[in-house]
């Protein structure tokens, strides 16, 4: 299995894994929320990392400007809002080994996961019927081949997703806005 | 050629198992939007490597779409954040314990 792989697509698979889950332990590890949004870009830009190198061009542009540039953004946005928290408590621990069966059950997840991975065999190498035959596209035309698919088969889905996303802006001016009183003669009584 | 499927199938597992054990264990609802975003980069690597394996775009939508309900997400999310916070100074779920049973 390793001798049909290039040492190239190797070290670019093993950084991207670096990044991936050293941002991902850095997440979970750092107490500054600052920090915590800084590690959680590392995570994104590796798993884009990992996008170009299965020929996701496209994917790995959004991952960069969506998640690392919006909503990173955002999440710093409301950390320094809010005032930095440094009080993410270690040692009040309300649920009695809550730990330890986090720990456990993700363990077994994982577990599972891989196991079912290991034992079946979803990956043959075979192509995908709806593809007719079609092979994934790269670089240029990997943009063309999503968007034909995004505007053509997802179009419903695509139409959607516009819906959403004003619904979630709506949603969102609605939470944050501050209640405003509207007769000044009320709060006197 | 590149790296088996399986490889990049693994990491996306270990990275979707670092960000459910933060979801579970940590108390900033902050930090606990970023652990579910982990979660969702990890199931998005998932589809882009099943696209490559199976040579089919329609992964790749997938994660599209995906990212779009990310955003909207983390949108009103952090809008519920801002208002709890708010009301309470805290961004702890521990202290929301109005709704206990």
């Amino acid at each position: 299995m390793l001798a049909a792989t290039s040492p190239g697509a190797i070290v670019v698979f093993v950084a991207a894994a670096a990044l991936i889950l050293g941002g991902a332990v850095g997440v979970l590890t750092v107490k500054n929320p600052v920090h915590a949004a800084l590690s959680l870009i590392m995570t994104l830009f590796g798993v884009a990392v990992a996008f170009v190198a299965q020929s996701a061009d496209f994917l790995a542009a959004v991952q960069i400007i969506v998640y690392a540039g919006a909503i990173v953004v955002l999440f710093l946005f409301v950390i320094m809002f809010l005032g930095v928290d440094r009080r993410d408590s270690v040692r009040l621990d309300p649920l009695v080994g809550q730990r330890a069966f986090a720990a456990v059950g993700v363990l077994i997840t994982v577990a599972g996961l891989i196991t079912l991975m290991a034992r079946s065999h979803w990956v043959t190498g075979a192509l995908s019927v709806s593809t007719k035959g079609h092979a994934l596209a790269t670089g240029s035309q990997n943009v063309k081949q999503l968007g034909t698919a995004i505007f053509t088969t997802y179009l419903f889905a695509f139409e959607a997703t516009a819906a959403l996303l004003i619904i979630a802006v709506v949603g969102a001016v609605m939470l944050a806005r501050r209640e405003r009183v509207a007769d000044p003669e009320e709060v006197d009584v | 050629m590149n790296v088996p499927a399986a490889w990049y199938l693994i990491l996306a597992a270990v990275l979707f198992g670092v960000g459910a054990f933060g979801l579970l264990t940590k108390r900033s609802a902050l930090i606990m939007f970023m652990c579910v975003e982990l979660m969702l980069n990890a199931v998005n690597l998932t589809f882009v490597t099943f696209a490559r394996t199976l040579s089919d775009v329609g992964g790749q939508a997938t994660v599209f779409f995906v990212m779009v309900v990310a955003a909207a997400e983390v949108t009103v999310g952090l809008g519920i954040v801002v208002a709890v916070f708010r009301r309470r100074s805290s961004t702890s779920v521990d202290e929301l314990s109005e709704m206990k049973g």
